[in-house]
Order: C-alpha cells, then sequence, then structure tokens
C-alpha cells in the first residue's frame, strides 16, 4: 500500500521535472523560486513591451485577417445636431414616472379626486343657494310660541337633522370640515418646514449633532399626548394655540426622521466626491439628499393630516378642544357623543364620524400610495 | 436622570405660567382678595421661580409630597389620590399588553407566511383602519354597537368582570395592529435575506426558519419598544379609561383638567413625564441586553 502510494509519488514528480527540465535533487522550495523568477521576468517583458512605440499600420488586421486596416477605410463624420441630441437624450423624467406609477392604481386615482372635491366644496359650500347658518338657531312657531328646533331628524330642510340647540347640522359638518381641515394643512406644512430644516442642520452639521440631540431628548421624553395637554391647559383653547401647541410637538418627529435619513447619506461617495468638488453644504442637502427624501415627506404630511384631526378630536373630548362657537369635527362629534345613547338622535354622531372617517383613511391611503410611486424602486 | 431631572422641572415651569385666579377652584368670585392672597402665598406662589423649584424638589425627594389638591378632594394629598387609582390602571394596562402581544404577534406571522392571500389583505385592511380612524371614533362605536351586539355593559362596574371586555379590547385594538405591521414588514423583508435562503438550503423547515432565525433578530427592536408599549397603553387608557369610567389614572387626569384642579394636574402630568422617561431608559437597556452589538456608551469613529 505504502509503496505504491509512494511510488506513484515519485513518478509525478518525475514527470513534473521533466516537463520543467529541473534536475532531479533540486528541492521543492528551490522550484517555487525559479518559478517566481520566471514569472517576474516575463511582466519585465510585458512592460518592455508596453514601453515600445505601437506597431505600425501593416501589423493590424480586419476580422478576416488579410486586409491591412489604413486610414483610407475611415471617413470624416458630419456632426449633425439632431443625431446628438437624440443620443445624449434620456426621457426619464422622476415626477413623470412617480406620476405614472401613481395613476396606474385606480383607488388611489379616486381618493384623490374625492379629497380635492371635498376640499372645494368645504369653500364651495356656503355660497351655494339655500344654505343655513352654521351658528344660526332655528326657531318655529308651536301654539303660537316661538321654540327651538331641537333635534330634528334629518329631513327636507335640515339635510342631517339640526342639533341639541337647534343649529343645522349639514352646514355645520362643512364648517367643521374646513377648521379641521385647516388646522391639518396648517399642522402639516409648518412641520414639513420647520422639521426639514432643523432636520437637515442636525444631521448635516456635525458640531450641532449633541445640541439638537439632547434638545430632541427632553422634548422626546414627555409623551406628545401630555404635552399638548398641558400647554393648551396653561393657555386658553384657540384655534391658534391648538395649532401652535401640535406644531411644537409635532416637527420634533419629523426632523428625526430626516436627520436619520441624512446621516444614511452624508457620506456617500457621491456626496464625497461632490464636497471634494467644493460643493457648498448647503446645496449638497439640497440636491444631493432632499430628493431622495421626497416619498418619506410626502408621507409624513398625508400622516399629520389624520394625526392633527384625530388628537383634536381628543383633545376636544377632555374639555381643551375649540370654542363652541367654532364648529370643527371634533366639536361636532363631542355634541354627538353626548347625545348618542338616545337611539333616534345617534344621526348627530355618525354623520360627523362618517366624515372624520372619510378624510382621515383616504389621506392616510394616499399618503402610503404616494409614496410607494415616488420611490424609484417601484418604477419599473 | 439628568434628563428626568430637566423634564420635570421644565413641566413644573411650565406650570407656573398659569394665571393666579385658576387656584381658587370654583369659589373665586366668593372670596376677597385678601383671602386670595393669603392662599397664593401659603402655595408659595409668590416666590421667585427659583425659590419655586427648590422647594419643589426638597419636598418631591424628602417627603415624597407632589402637593395638595384643590378641587376633587380638598386638602387631600395628590399622591394619596393618586395611587388606589394607579392600581387599576396597571391592571388595565398590563392585560391589554399580553393580548397585544399575543395576538398581534403572531397575526404579523401570519399574515407574512401567507402574504397575498386573503387573510393578508384582512389584517392590511385591519391595520389601515386602526391607523387611519382617530382613537377617538372607533372607541365610540365599540362603546355604543359592540356593547349592544354582544349584550355587554357599556361602562365599567367594579364587582362585574364581564364589564371589563370592551375596556380591554379598545385598549388592545392599536396595539395589535402596530404589532401586526411591525412584524409581518420585518419578516417580509428578512425572508430575502442570505442567512435565511442559506437556512432554507440546509434543510431547515419555513416555521424552523421563522422561529429561529427571522423572530429572534424582530425581538431586538421590539425589546426596545417594550417599555414604551406599556406606557401607551397607560396613557392610551387616558381616553379609554374616561370613557368606560374606569377610577384608573388616566380617567383622574382627566377629570382634574375638566374642573381645573391645578395641583393636581401638576402631580399627574409630572408622573407622566417620569413613567415615559423611565420606559425609554428601560427600553435602550433592554435593547442592549437583546442585542450584543449595541452599547449605551458612546463609539467616535465616523467618517
Amino acid at each position: 500500500m505504502i509503496d505504491k502510494k509512494d511510488k506513484s509519488a515519485r513518478e509525478k514528480i518525475r514527470r513534473e521535472e521533466e516537463e520543467h527540465g529541473v534536475p532531479m535533487f533540486r528541492s521543492f522550495m528551490d522550484r517555487k523560486i525559479e518559478k517566481l523568477s520566471k514569472g517576474f521576468e516575463e511582466t519585465d517583458q510585458l512592460d518592455e513591451l508596453k514601453n515600445q512605440p505601437p506597431p505600425g499600420d501593416s501589423a493590424i488586421f480586419c476580422d478576416d485577417g488579410t486586409t491591412p486596416i489604413t486610414d483610407d477605410l475611415f471617413t470624416e463624420a458630419e456632426y449633425n445636431a439632431a443625431e446628438a441630441e437624440r443620443s445624449g437624450y434620456s426621457n426619464y423624467s422622476y415626477w413623470g414616472s412617480t406620476l405614472r406609477v401613481f395613476l396606474k392604481k385606480k383607488i388611489s386615482v379616486f381618493l384623490l379626486i374625492f379629497l380635492v372635491l371635498l376640499l372645494v366644496f368645504t369653500f364651495i359650500q356656503p355660497l351655494l343657494p339655500n344654505q343655513k347658518d352654521p351658528l344660526k338657531i332655528y326657531n318655529t312657531i308651536v301654539g303660537g310660541r316661538e321654540t327651538h328646533l331641537r333635534n330634528v331628524q334629518p329631513n327636507k330642510e335640515f339635510w342631517f337633522g339640526t342639533n341639541s340647540i337647534g343649529q343645522d347640522l349639514w352646514s355645520r359638518i362643512w364648517r367643521g370640515t374646513r377648521t379641521s381641515l385647516f388646522i391639518g394643512l396648517c399642522v402639516a406644512i409648518t412641520n414639513n418646514i420647520i422639521g426639514i430644516v432643523l432636520g437637515s442642520i442636525w444631521g448635516y452639521a456635525r458640531k450641532m449633532d449633541w445640541l439638537f440631540t439632547e434638545i430632541y431628548n427632553l422634548f422626546d421624553n414627555i409623551p406628545y399626548t401630555i404635552l399638548r395637554m398641558l400647554l393648551l391647559y396653561i393657555m386658553k383653547p384657540s384655534l391658534k394655540t391648538m395649532i401652535f401647541v401640535m406644531c411644537l410637538t409635532g416637527w420634533i418627529g419629523m426632523s428625526k426622521y430626516i436627520r436619520n435619513q441624512i446621516l444614511i447619506y452624508r457620506d456617500r461617495e457621491y456626496n464625497l466626491a461632490s464636497r471634494c468638488l467644493g460643493t457648498p453644504g448647503l446645496q449638497i442637502v439640497l440636491r444631493n439628499i432632499l430628493p431622495q427624501l421626497v416619498s418619506v415627506i410626502m408621507l409624513q404630511t398625508a400622516l399629520a393630516i389624520p394625526d392633527a384631526i384625530g388628537s383634536e378630536v381628543f383633545l376636544t373630548y377632555i374639555g381643551l378642544g375649540l370654542p363652541i362657537s367654532l364648529p370643527s369635527l371634533g366639536n361636532l362629534i363631542n355634541e354627538g357623543r353626548k347625545v348618542m345613547l338616545v337611539p333616534s338622535q345617534q344621526y348627530q354622531l355618525i354623520f360627523p364620524v362618517i366624515v372624520v372617517a372619510a378624510i382621515t383613511i383616504s389621506f392616510y391611503a394616499l399618503g402610503n400610495a404616494f409614496a410607494d410611486a415616488s420611490d424609484p424602486r417601484n418604477h419599473r | 436622570m439628568i434628563t428626568m431631572f430637566l423634564v420635570l422641572s421644565i413641566v413644573f415651569m411650565l406650570m407656573r405660567l398659569l394665571p393666579t385666579d385658576t387656584y381658587f377652584g370654583g369659589r373665586s368670585d366668593s372670596m376677597s382678595d385678601t383671602v386670595k392672597e393669603n392662599i397664593l402665598k401659603q402655595l408659595g406662589l409668590f416666590d421667585p421661580w427659583y425659590v419655586q423649584l427648590g422647594n419643589f424638589w426638597k419636598k418631591l425627594l424628602l417627603h415624597g409630597d407632589l402637593g395638595e389638591s384643590i378641587v376633587i378632594q380638598q386638602g387631600a394629598k395628590c399622591v394619596d389620590l393618586i395611587i388606589p387609582k394607579a392600581k387599576w390602571s396597571f391592571q388595565f394596562g398590563a392585560i391589554a399588553m399580553i393580548f397585544q402581544m399575543l395576538i398581534g404577534y403572531s397575526m404579523g406571522v401570519m399574515m407574512a407566511r401567507w402574504k397575498g392571500r386573503f387573510f393578508d389583505s384582512l389584517g392590511n385592511l385591519y391595520i389601515l383602519l386602526i391607523n387611519a380612524l382617530p382613537a377617538a371614533v372607533y372607541f365610540l362605536f365599540i362603546q355604543i354597537y359592540v356593547s349592544k351586539a354582544l349584550g355587554l355593559p357599556m361602562l365599567f362596574e367594579r364587582y362585574n368582570p364581564v364589564s371589563r371586555i370592551l375596556p380591554i379590547l379598545c385598549l388592545s385594538l392599536g396595539g395589535i395592529a402596530s404589532n401586526a405591521m411591525w412584524m409581518r414588514r420585518y419578516m417580509v423583508d428578512q425572508m430575502n435575506l442570505d442567512y435565511i435562503r442559506l437556512a432554507r438550503a440546509k434543510g431547515m423547515t419555513s416555521s424552523q426558519v421563522a422561529f429561529r432565525h427571522v423572530m429572534r433578530n424582530a425581538f431586538i427592536p421590539m425589546a426596545q419598544s417594550l417599555p414604551t408599549t406599556l406606557l401607551f397603553t397607560i396613557s392610551g387608557s387616558l381616553y379609554v379609561e374616561s370613557l368606560f369610567s374606569i377610577p384608573g389614572m388616566g380617567g383622574l387626569l382627566i377629570t382634574s383638567i375638566q374642573r381645573q384642579d391645578n395641583t393636581m394636574v401638576q402631580a399627574m402630568v409630572l408622573l407622566y413625564s417620569a413613567i415615559s422617561v423611565i420606559g425609554l431608559l428601560l427600553g435602550d437597556i433592554m435593547m442592549m441586553i437583546c442585542d450584543p452589538r449595541i452599547s449605551l456608551t458612546k463609539k467616535g469613529g465616523s467618517r
């Protein structure tokens, strides 16, 4: 057994030595060195080849191997502007393809149209003929005495009925929707502006990082609900304070998000290259980084509106809402809640709730759909 | 600790911005100016702010004292009012949290398993509804219609265990949705990674992979959110508690806001902030325990 192995090994060495022409008595290491130095020589030769001037025309042949390549085979191309334009042009446009992906989904187009119509209608509704005043208390004459039209069921005159003191619910709902949407949009826009500006500084400027992080920790440690309640408790509740309080607590989340995203992109190669070429920091943030975050920003904006409406409803419930003279969806739901135990008057709760649900669900779904569409990875 | 100190101090200073009229409860009209001034002096409201702040911390640290209630139960210590209520809040919060985790996580896993099928879209619809609708809205609907449909009592009654079903259901709904959403997204993302493919190629069944590899990794961020989830169930119970009239902390806070009991509001808000700070800290510590790659100490070395 051993013999056999030995024999074959020796055979192998002998054959190898024959091939390389190396004497038998050389050791394994020596042979390795031999091989390496041979390699070095070859590379030296290659270098020399490189340094030599390229061989003349006669050395290069066409594919058929016989015709030599000469200058007269080539003709000078004329400059064609249109042709140059065509080859340098790409018909990819970011917003175009975002829109295309977005419009592909029927449901999101439907929701978009619905929301736009709703928004327009809240402004048009008071101008339409035969509309009631949302604040007027309607009276009727029963047996010679004037009485308020309390809790009238929905009928031809009062489309959604009246509330417990005789105000028209249909016009109140539209006025309330306008107030709530106004709050939502204000909060979303302010949060976006403050959040993006501060988040960019926070993420991009290394020296400011600790300062912002400390501020963030401080604010983030108090639950938002509690902070909102506390601030509204201190300031008297009104439209301005409501928006102010929601903005004060809302920008933090946004700027934190922007900061984290900027940290991800800040030191990517393309930004390093940009910085080496002397691009100012502001331009890097605006041109190189923020366009990457469009989807995230849109999503946050779309989600801020349902959140604002929801928290307005909550704050109204605990008694820190807008004054009753200013109808809002929160006020209306709270009014409806007081009479919800009487089955015949539940319409006072159900109508505002339907409107709230429709608005928040469509904003939420729309935000998600747009975030998906604006992500270039979904453009194929 | 420093954060906690700062947070509590800021909350305290914010409370000082309140107009002094609100310190007399409903009896403001029947008091003469001298009486009012005496009360304010007793409360120490004429002292400069740093003296007030110092007194507040001295009282809190040495005696565990958060001041006395003005309106709700005049003269009673706030702490004595809060403690019996806290029991109820924690009880409901804990039960709801168990439900949230059990149902939420298993729902997420199932949705990831049957991704794109009927159960998945049903779950997604549920998550969409819960996230999009304001909590106030669906709580009301549960209180009105579900109680009628199932014949359950609408309000909480102390000695009737059946009456606890609806509040716990309300408390868990939101958490179930967010747990399921997180678990599903995490499982779906992980399923395409190389280490999962390797595990599958080794011949592990997909349930083995799910439980031994994916779940273990998914639990790291969950460990961080665990204490915060407990907080959210407690602070979420602000609404549920007062809606179902559970004698808990959230209900107490809302009552004291509605009746303008300043010291009570201050004590409750301080308590909530303290719970939140502690929760976040615990979350960080838990995450550190679960994931050896994370350390709380600072690390340098970014480019």
